[in-house]
């Protein structure tokens, strides 16, 4: 095609750019048809990258709340650095327990994965309670002059039980407590969980 | 409803803006012809959209780049799939690119008044090019690493600014974390920002001039929507299933095998796209080679030889692209067209003779091949070590990968040991060394039959029998070994040894050993080898006459002697102690060829060959794979 055809076939298609729905032709079955697969087989090439996309996004409903390290024995309880004769009597202590950190690819060996309060309240028991405040997951600090917990966000504050002390407290509960093992006579194993925060209920993160 | 439409229109006019969209002629009616932009339009969607979503699990950095690809590839649900599509459509693209390209010109749609038009296309081309050289690093795996290098490299030897242009797209001197950062920035905000402009641009101009009718009469006139919305739907639907099928390329023929990949997670082993090892600079990859697409320029440079090497990485590629900025003007002439359409043709066929050429070469090309085979059981291991740790230390992947004596020991084997040993008759890696063998082949090292062997015939070929061809301080061993009193020993004694003496030899002396890998000591066996060891028989010469050995606190034979201790012998400890002191008195003395270690060697080096010649790794419990 020579140069000359080109342009003169380009033409009329610049002018007949602008045309309106109405003066469209009637629409016929075979094009009411094609409007139909258009629409089905457009919608479909361009949602599937998205469902794709969106598979990969929602990874994170089905993943645990932590995998186990290997510092747990088989009932899940961690050793933490304490032992019983260290401990004085009804006198919170504040511990960090140690474990393998899982963080999507990473595995990181024998670190700080939280903290737990332990009070020894009697000869070989002790109480352990979640550092973690109940309610929206600060920190909780022991404050042994007026011998509370005490959470720096909110203002909520436990009894050394970890009881609900100030009836205001926006905490829905008391500390969480944590189930604690006595080994060989004076280590002190905890079983070291998560606990959902702000809800009345103690529910463990799935 | 309709009230709301108008209230609306009113304010945006966006129903002109529709009906522009829908209802542009067609001069002669909808054709397949015209699908190929508007594939191209639909994969670089595609490439948003999943290349959105990658970034939200995409770290760049030399130490998360490739584990967070990995992530994605193997941990999370359809990472594989989400991958597969981003990768493989990204290579479609590119042909689909060169299919739009050659369609403009032989159709003559490059000519005035849509000059414009085509100069935009060339520079759309080269930044879907540069979004697929960037693309290729992000999962920082070795071949990306390398290949990239080189595309840098090149940047480098342009006169003068070279050096300045080739830091500034690196981010320094050396391939790093500021790699990433600036390749991942240029990826996915840069380039695709200039895309969506250029690309904003080139269909404005199209659709101020329409398109360009083949044959204006063959049919009624058309709109776009629906007839040729259709087509495009149905040639995009036909993109997607080929990526789809090379998603699948690699999957088991089975359904069966297919579900039990699915259960354990670990459909990413195998669908979706190719993921290698973690890059390493100080693991030479002679299997580097550019993505396909890029072949052509890889080849092309093969001719030009030190000197000339700017003309055949810039200067003529650059004006090969530069010219076909003239086309518009050189299509005015009558036989201008022809001479575009003839150009583009002798373009596309060289580019397919030369990307023929280096694949080719490579196919027949023993080392890469071995390379290439290397490079691949590399990125099934480091899967398979991860997994067993159950995740990647903070020192990232690589560091992994190096330190595993199943894949790593065989290079430090080659680079220390293989200049006197061998390893089944290769130096660890395969290659067989040109020049003779001056010590012990010591594949299988160790174990019952190597020992068995030794004692058998320790002049032979995989023990002393090389030892012929060292020398010591410039002076040949000559047969001091083959004809040694060892090998005395074993040709007068060995053949009056009950098979139970010998059997029982082997077994104590395996056992000093402490291999992991191979069946458990025969304790009643290992008693009469040490009674043996220790008195000999009627017939037969004791061991302990010439070695010496602790057992369990009792000393056998006299410390000191010409043989070498044998405590411990194959042992870990006993390893070390032998590489690093080889002239020490209680290994061979001062009649050992072997040069001392201790300080020419890394501990990590030294546990890789060790452990690796020992074949102490780790291996995964189930061997079921999917392959």
């Amino acid at each position: 095609m020579s140069g000359k055809a080109q342009r003169t076939a380009a033409r009329p298609a610049a002018v007949a750019v602008d045309r309106s729905p109405d003066d469209a032709p009637q629409p016929t079955r075979r094009s009411f048809m094609e409007r139909v697969l258009a629409i089905l087989i457009g919608g479909f090439v361009t949602l599937f990258p998205f469902a794709a996309g969106l598979a990969v996004f929602a990874d994170p409903l089905r993943k645990k709340a932590s995998a186990k390290g290997s510092g747990r024995d088989e009932d899940g309880f961690l050793r933490i650095s304490a032992s019983l004769d260290s401990l004085q009597a009804n006198q919170p202590e504040r511990f960090v327990v140690i474990d393998d950190l899982f963080d999507a690819w990473n595995i990181f060996p024998d670190e700080p994965i939280g903290a737990v309060y332990l009070t020894k309240t009697g000869d070989t028991d002790v109480r352990a309670l979640s550092a973690t405040c109940p309610h929206a997951g600060c920190p909780v600090g022991f404050d042994r002059e007026g011998n509370l917990f005490r959470c720096p966000c909110h203002d909520s504050s436990f009894q050394p039980d970890g009881e609900i002390a100030n009836p205001k407290s926006p905490a829905p509960r008391g500390m969480d407590p944590l189930v604690v093992k006595i080994k060989n006579g004076t280590e002190i194993w905890v079983k070291f969980e998560k606990f959902r925060g702000g809800i009345n209920d103690r529910i463990q993160e799935a | 409803m309709n009230a709301i439409a108008n209230w609306f229109d009113e304010r945006t006019g966006y129903r002109k803006l529709v009906n522009d969209a829908l209802y542009e002629s067609i001069p002669g009616g909808s054709r397949w012809r015209y699908v190929w932009g508007s594939t191209l339009v639909f994969t670089f969607t595609v490439q948003v959209v999943t290349g959105i979503f990658l970034w939200m699990a995409y770290s760049p950095s030399s130490q998360t780049a490739w584990e967070s690809v990995y992530y994605i590839q193997h941990e999370m649900q359809f990472g594989w799939l989400l991958r597969g599509i981003h990768h493989f459509t990204a290579q479609l693209m590119v042909v689909l690119l060169a299919l739009h390209l050659m369609q403009v010109i032989i159709d003559g749609a490059y000519k005035a008044p849509r000059e414009v038009n085509f100069w935009l296309g060339l520079i759309l081309m080269q930044i879907v090019l540069g979004l697929s050289l960037t693309g290729y690093l992000l999962p920082w795996h070795q071949r990306g690493y390398w290949a990239t290098q080189v595309a840098t490299k090149l940047a480098g030897i342009i006169p003068e600014a070279g050096p300045a242009i080739q830091r500034l797209i690196v981010g320094g001197p050396e391939y790093g974390h500021h790699t990433l950062t600036r390749f991942f920035a240029m990826h996915a905000g840069l380039l695709p920002g200039l895309l969506i402009v250029f690309l904003v641009l080139h269909i404005y101009v199209f659709r101020r001039h329409g398109i360009l009718a083949k044959d204006p009469q063959r049919a009624p006139d058309a709109t776009f929507w629906p007839d040729q919305i259709l087509k495009d739907a149905v040639a995009c639907l036909g993109v997607l299933l080929v990526v789809l099928l090379l998603c699948f390329w690699n999957a088991p023929h089975s359904m069966s095998e297919l579900r039990t990949l699915a259960e354990q997670d670990r459909l990413g082993d195998v669908l979706g796209a190719e993921m290698g090892a973690p890059a390493d600079p100080a693991d030479d990859y002679s299997a580097a080679r550019p993505e396909w697409y890029f072949l052509f320029l890889f080849q092309f440079l093969k001719y030009f030889p030190g000197p000339m090497e700017f003309y055949g990485a810039v200067v003529i590629p650059g004006a090969v692209l530069g010219f076909m900025f003239l086309m518009p003007f050189i299509g005015r002439w009558k036989l201008g067209h022809f001479f575009n359409v003839a150009y583009v043709c002798i373009l596309v066929a060289g580019v397919g003779l030369l990307t023929f050429l280096a694949i080719d070469e490579d196919r027949k090309n023993e080392q890469h091949v071995r390379a290439v085979a290397d490079a691949d059981a590399k990125a099934d291991r480091i899967v398979e070590l991860i997994r067993g740790q159950a995740g990647i230390s903070a020192a990232g992947a690589r560091e992994l990968l190096r330190s595993d004596p199943k894949t790593h020991g065989p290079k430090v084997f080659a680079q220390q040991c293989a200049h006197c040993h061998r390893f089944d008759g290769h130096d660890g890696t395969e290659t067989i060394p040109t020049s003779p063998a001056t010590a012990s082949d010591l594949n299988k090292f160790g174990t019952r039959e190597w020992i068995r062997g030794f004692i058998e015939n320790p002049a032979g070929p995989h023990y002393f029998g090389p030892t012929a061809n060292a020398s010591i301080k410039g002076e040949p061993v000559a047969t001091r070994f083959t004809e040694g009193e060892m090998a005395n020993w074993a040709k007068e004694n060995v053949p009056k040894m009950q098979q139970q003496e010998l059997d029982g030899v082997v077994e104590f002396l395996v056992a000093q050993g402490k291999r992991a890998d191979i069946d458990p000591v025969n304790e009643e066996l290992a008693a009469i080898g040490r009674n043996f060891f220790a008195k000999g028989s009627d017939n037969a010469s004791a061991c302990a006459d010439c070695h010496h050995i602790n057992v369990n606190g009792e000393a056998l034979g006299e410390p000191g002697g010409d043989a070498p201790e044998l405590t411990g012998y194959g042992s870990a400890e006993w390893l070390r102690d032998f590489v690093l002191h080889p002239g020490a008195e209680n290994h061979y003395g001062q009649r050992n060829a072997m040069r001392p270690f201790a300080g020419q060697i890394s501990d990590k080096d030294f546990n890789l060959v060790t452990n690796w010649l020992r074949h102490n790794w780790y291996e995964p419990k189930s061997q079921a794979k999917g392959q």
